[in-house]
C-alpha cells in the first residue's frame, strides 16, 4: 500500500506512537548499561527505490553479553525479486522458510528495536532501506542513534604515513583482522554477529584511546 | 526460537564433551538459550567466593585462566571446548577460584536450568556432571580428573601452571593407537609407523595387547638380518607387554620405564594386560611433560601439523624462558635459544601452510623477518613483522604470481596471529601487497629509500633493513643483502640520514636526570622503555654496522660486539652499549613476564630503588653512544 500523503502525528499507528514514546527517555551514560541492537539486512540489490528487503537480522547487545534467544530473524515476502543477488545471499524467492509481509516485518521489527542504539556495517546503506520501507507504508523514519563499525574500526587504526588508509572497510576485512570466523557471510543475523564481535573488539581498542562515552562514539566519522 | 547464530552454536557444541552426547535436534533447542559473551584480555569472569552464576561457561575463543587469589597462583588455564563454572552451580556453593580472561576470549554461558534436563534424560551426560562433582570434592584443586571436568586435552599440554603439583600430575598420553594384528608383516607396519610418526606399535589380538614392535626391535631383529623383511608381528615383539593404568602420574611413569628399561609403556583400561588398550605412553610423551627444555620443544615442533598444537608448544617456551631468567642464564644465550624456537614455530607454520596448498607455489620465495624479530630480540610475544621476497618472474606473470604469493602470506600470517603474534598495526607484513615483492621490485625500492632518504624512507629502512631470512631462498636475500650495500656506497648522504634517524628517539631522562614517562594516551605516567631506551642504542648499532658493510649480524648486543672488534679505540664504549643492550632487553622481557604484556611500558612506582638505578646506568652508555654517531656521520651539517 503506498500512501503519498504524510500523516499527521494523530493518524500514526498505537505500535509506532509507543515505540516513539520509548525516546523520551534518556540513554544511559555508561556504554555497559546501554542496549545496543546490531543488525543486518538482505536486499534484492544495491538501488534503494527498486530493490527490496528480503530479510532482516538483529541481536541485542548488553555489557559485552548477546542472548541468543533474544535475537531477530525474519524473512520479508517481496514481489520484487533479483535473480543475481540470490546467488549471494541465497534466499530463494519461494523458498520453504516462512515469511512475512513487509509492514508486519517492520511492526515486528520497531517492537524489538525499541530505543536501542543500532549498530551495522556500512549502516547508511541498511538503514535507508528501512527508512524507505517505513516511508512506503506511511510511517516516519527510524528515530534511533547510529553508529558504524566502518567508521569505528577507521579510528582504531594508527596514524602512520606508511599505513594508508581505505576510504571503506568490508565486513571480510574486519573479520579478517580480528579472526572471526565467516561462516554464515551473507546471512543477515550471520552478518549481524559478525558485526556484533568485531563491534566489541573496535571498543576495546578505543578505550585505549580514551573514547569510552556513547557521546564519543557518536562523534567519530 | 532457532536462528543462524543457535545453529552456529550447536555445531561448535556437538564437538565437546558433554554436548557430544546430545542429539542434533537437543542441542539447536539449548543453543536458542545461551548467552554469548565477550571478555577482553584479563577482565573477571567471577571473583573467588561470588555467588553462583545462573549459567556455566565453555570457551568458545580463546583462554581463561582459573586462580586462588590468596596466594595469587594459576590453578588451570582452560583453552577452546573447556568447560568451568559448573560445580558450583551444582553443589550451590560459591566459586573457590576466580576466573579471568588469560586472552581475549569469547564464552558461551549455558543456562544450568536449562541445562538440567538433559541431564537427567541423558546417563552420559548425568555421569558427565557427576563424574565432574565427585572428582572435585574428593580434591577439589588437583588435576587428575581434568579429563572429566574439561574434556580429554588432544595435543600434548606442555604448560604446568604449578610445579608443585607437578609429580602428581595424570600423564597425558596419546590417544590414537597405533596398533596391528600378530600377522601384520615386518615391511607393512614399519610403513604404518612411518606415516604415523611414532617409534612404536602395539600388537593387538582381540584387542587386547600382546606384544609391542619399538625401532629397536625393528633394528635388532629385521635390519640385522635375523628376520626377514616380511616376519609377522608375532616373531617380531616384544611380549609380553608391560601394562599400567592410564591413571599413572608422571613420576610413576619415569619410575616404570627405568625400572624395566623399556621406552614405550602400554596403558590398559584396568592395568592389566587382560584389559582393552587405550593408549601407548612413549618416553618423549614423559620428557614433553617434564622438561620443557629446547630439544623436545624443537622436536615437538617439528611435529606439529596443526596450528593449535604449536600453539600450545608457544606455552612452554615461554616457561621455559621464564625459568631461564630466574636462573640468570646469560642473556645473549637465552635470546639465542628462544629466538631460535619462535623461528622454529615460524618455519612450521610457514612449512604446514605449503602443505596445505593445492598448487604448489611457482617459484622460490624467502620469508623475511623484519625488526626486532629479525635481530632476534624478539623474546615475548609481539607483533609480526614480515616481508615477502620472491624470485623474478617474467613480466607476464608478475601479477599472477604476486597474486598467488599474497595469498600465500595471508595464510601464513593468520596462522601467526593464531599462535599470538599480533598483526603489525602498520601493515608491515607479507600479506600487504606492498610487502610481497620480486627481487627487481624489492631492489627498486630499496634503491629509492637510499637514494631520496626522506623521513619515511629512513623509518622504512630502518625496519627492513634488520631482516633476517626465516625461511626459503638464502641466495635471494644475499642478492638483496649485496644490492643494499652497493647501492649504500654510492650515496654516503643515506648514511647522514639514517645516523639522524637514529637520534630522533626521545630522551630517556629529562634535566634533572629524573625519569621522563608519556604525558597522554593509554600509557600516560609509564616509562617507555622500547621508545626511550632500546630503540636508541638499536638505531645506532644498525647504522654504525651498515656503514661497515656488514649484513651477516642482526643482535643489536652482537653488533656492538663486532663494532668493538672493528674499532679498538671505541672498544670499551662498544662494549659498555652491548652490555646496556643486553640489560635493558632482559628488563622488558622480566617486566613482560610479569605483567603477561610485550613489557614496553613500565610503572616506575612499582621498580625498585636498585632496578632504577641499574636502568640509569644504562643512559649513560646511550648519551655516549648517540655522540659518537652525531660526531661521526657528521649529523650538524643536515638541518634539522
Amino acid at each position: 500500500m503506498i500512501n503519498f500523503f504524510k500523516k499527521s502525528k494523530l493518524d500514526l499507528p498505537d505500535y509506532w506512537l509507543k515505540y516513539e514514546n520509548l525516546f523520551k527517555t534518556k540513554q544511559p551514560e555508561n556504554i555497559q548499561d546501554i542496549t545496543f541492537v546490531v543488525l543486518d539486512t538482505e536486499t534484492t540489490g544495491f538501488s534503494y527505490q527498486e530493490d527490496r528487503m528480503l530479510c532482516i537480522g538483529a541481536l541485542k547487545l548488553k555489557n559485552n553479553d548477546i542472548n541468543i534467544g533474544d535475537s531477530f530473524e525474519v524473512f520479508i515476502h517481496q514481489d520484487h525479486y533479483n535473480q543475481e543477488t540470490a546467488e549471494i545471499h541465497g534466499i530463494l524467492k519461494e523458498g520453504k522458510t516462512t515469511r512475512l509481509e513487509e509492514l508486519e516485518t517492520l511492526k515486528l521489527f520497531l517492537d524489538y528495536l525499541e530505543n536501542a542504539v543500532i549498530v551495522a556495517h556500512h549502516a547508511g546503506f541498511d538503514i535507508t532501506f528501512i527508512n524507505i520501507a517505513l516511508e512506503r507504508h506511511g510511517l516516519p523514519k527510524l528515530k534511533n542513534k547510529i553508529l558504524d563499525t566502518s567508521t569505528l574500526y577507521k579510528k582504531t587504526l594508527i596514524r602512520s604515513n606508511l599505513l594508508v588508509k581505505k576510504e571503506h572497510y568490508s565486513l571480510d576485512e574486519l573479520a579478517e583482522k580480528f579472526n572471526i570466523s565467516v561462516k554464515d557471510r551473507h546471512t543477515a543475523l550471520g552478518d549481524a554477529y559478525i558485526t556484533a564481535i568485531a563491534f566489541l573488539k573496535i571498543l576495546v581498542k578505543l578505550k585505549e584511546k580514551k573514547i569510552t562515552t556513547l557521546k564519543q562514539l557518536l562523534r567519530i566519522y | 526460537m532457532k536462528n543462524t547464530i543457535s545453529h552456529r552454536v550447536a555445531d561448535f557444541l556437538k564437538n565437546y564433551p558433554p554436548f557430544n552426547q546430545l542429539l542434533l535436534e537437543e542441542l539447536q533447542e539449548l543453543s536458542t538459550q545461551i548467552s554469548i559473551v565477550y571478555k577482553e584480555k584479563d577482565a573477571i569472569i567471577f571473583n573467588e567466593n561470588d555467588a553462583p552464576h545462573d549459567h556455566f561457561y565453555i570457551i568458545h575463543k580463546g583462554a581463561v585462566s582459573l586462580s586462588k587469589t590468596q596466594n595469587n597462583t594459576i590453578v588451570d588455564i582452560c583453552d577452546e571446548g573447556d568447560i568451568f563454572g559448573l560445580r558450583p552451580l551444582i553443589a550451590n556453593e560459591n566459586y573457590k577460584m576466580e576466573a579471568k580472561a588469560h586472552e581475549e576470549s569469547i564464552l558461551y554461558a549455558i543456562p544450568i536450568n536449562t541445562f538440567k534436563p538433559y541431564a537427567t534424560s541423558n546417563r552420559e551426560v548425568g555421569n558427565f556432571l557427576i563424574d565432574s562433582f565427585a572428582s572435585n570434592t574428593r580434591n577439589p584443586y588437583s588435576k587428575s580428573h581434568r579429563g572429566a571436568l574439561y574434556g580429554e586435552p588432544e595435543s600434548n599440554e606442555l604448560y604446568n601452571p604449578s610445579a608443585e603439583l607437578f609429580d602428581l600430575q595424570p600423564v597425558k598420553y596419546s590417544k590414537k593407537l597405533v596398533s596391528c594384528s600378530p600377522k601384520t608383516q615386518a615391511k607393512v607396519l614399519a610403513a604404518k609407523m612411518t606415516s604415523k610418526n611414532v617409534g612404536a606399535i602395539l600388537v593387538l589380538e582381540d584387542k587386547l595387547p600382546i606384544g609391542i614392535i619399538t625401532d629397536k626391535d625393528l633394528r635388532n631383529k629385521i635390519v640385522t638380518g635375523k628376520l626377514p623383511i616380511s616376519a609377522p608381528a608375532r616373531e617380531i615383539m616384544t611380549s609380553p607387554v608391560i601394562t599400567y593404568s592410564k591413571k599413572l602420574t608422571i613420576t610413576q611413569a619415569q619410575m616404570a620405564m627405568i625400572k624395566s628399561n623399556i621406552s614405550h609403556l602400554c596403558l590398559t583400561k584396568d592395568g592389566t594386560v587382560n584389559s582393552k588398550a587405550v593408549g601407548i605412553l612413549s618416553k618423549h610423551d614423559v620428557m614433553l611433560a617434564v622438561g620443557n627444555n629446547p630439544t623436545v620443544l624443537i622436536k615437538a615442533i617439528k611435529r606439529a601439523t596443526r596450528t593449535k598444537e604449536i600453539k600450545q608448544v608457544r606455552k612452554g617456551i615461554m616457561m621455559l624462558l621464564k625459568g631461564y631468567l630466574n636462573q640468570n642464564i646469560p642473556m645473549t644465550l637465552i635470546s639465542k635459544i628462544i629466538s631460535e624456537l619462535n623461528d622454529a614455530c615460524i618455519k612450521q607454520i610457514i612449512t604446514n601452510s605449503i602443505a596445505k596448498l593445492e598448487t604448489p607455489l611457482p617459484v622460490s620465495f624467502s620469508w623475511l623477518a623484519l625488526g626486532s624479530q629479525g635481530r632476534s630480540e624478539q623474546l615475548l610475544h609481539t607483533d609480526q613483522d614480515n616481508a615477502l621476497v620472491f624470485e623474478d618472474v617474467p613480466a607476464e606473470k608478475l601479477e599472477e604470481t604476486k597474486a598467488i604469493f599474497i595469498n600465500f602470506a595471508k595464510q601464513v600470517t593468520q596462522r601467526l596471529n593464531v599462535i599470538g603474534y599480533e598483526y603489525c598495526p602498520a601493515e608491515m607484513m607479507a600479506s600487504n601487497p606492498k610487502w610481497c615483492l620480486s627481487l627487481s621490485e624489492w631492489k627498486t625500492n630499496v634503491t629509492s629509500w637510499i637514494t631520496n632518504p626522506g623521513k619515511d624512507e629512513v623509518l622504512l629502512s630502518s625496519i627492513f633493513f634488520d631482516y633476517n631470512n626465516v625461511y626459503g631462498n638464502q641466495e635471494l636475500v644475499t642478492e638483496l643483502s649485496n644490492h643494499i650495500f652497493e647501492t649504500a656506497k654510492n650515496y654516503p648522504n643515506f648514511f647522514l640520514h639514517l645516523a639522524s634517524g637514529s637520534l630522533q628517539n626521545p630522551s630517556p631522562t629529562g634535566f634533572f636526570r629524573q625519569f621522563l614517562v608519556e604525558q597522554d594516551g593509554a600509557n600516560k605516567d609509564f616509562f617507555d622503555i622500547k621508545r626511550r631506551a632500546l630503540m636508541p642504542l638499536t638505531d645506532a648499532a644498525r647504522v654504525l654496522i651498515l656503514s661497515h658493510s656488514i649484513k651477516s649480524i642482526n643482535y643489536t648486543a652482537e653488533r656492538f660486539e663486532k663494532l668493538a672488534e672493528l674499532e679498538p679505540n671505541n672498544a670499551e664504549l662498544f662494549m659498555a652499549a652491548s652490555y646496556a643492550t643486553k640489560a635493558l632487553l632482559k628488563f622488558r622481557t622480566k617486566q613482560g613476564l610479569l605483567h603477561n604484556d610485550s613489557g614496553r611500558y613500565i610503572s616506575l612506582s612499582k621498580l625498585t630503588k636498585a632496578e632504577k638505578i641499574k636502568l640509569k646506568r644504562t643512559f649513560r652508555t646511550i648519551k655516549e653512544i648517540q655522540e659518537l654517531v652525531y660526531i661521526r656521520f657528521k649529523v650538524s651539517n643536515l638541518l634539522r
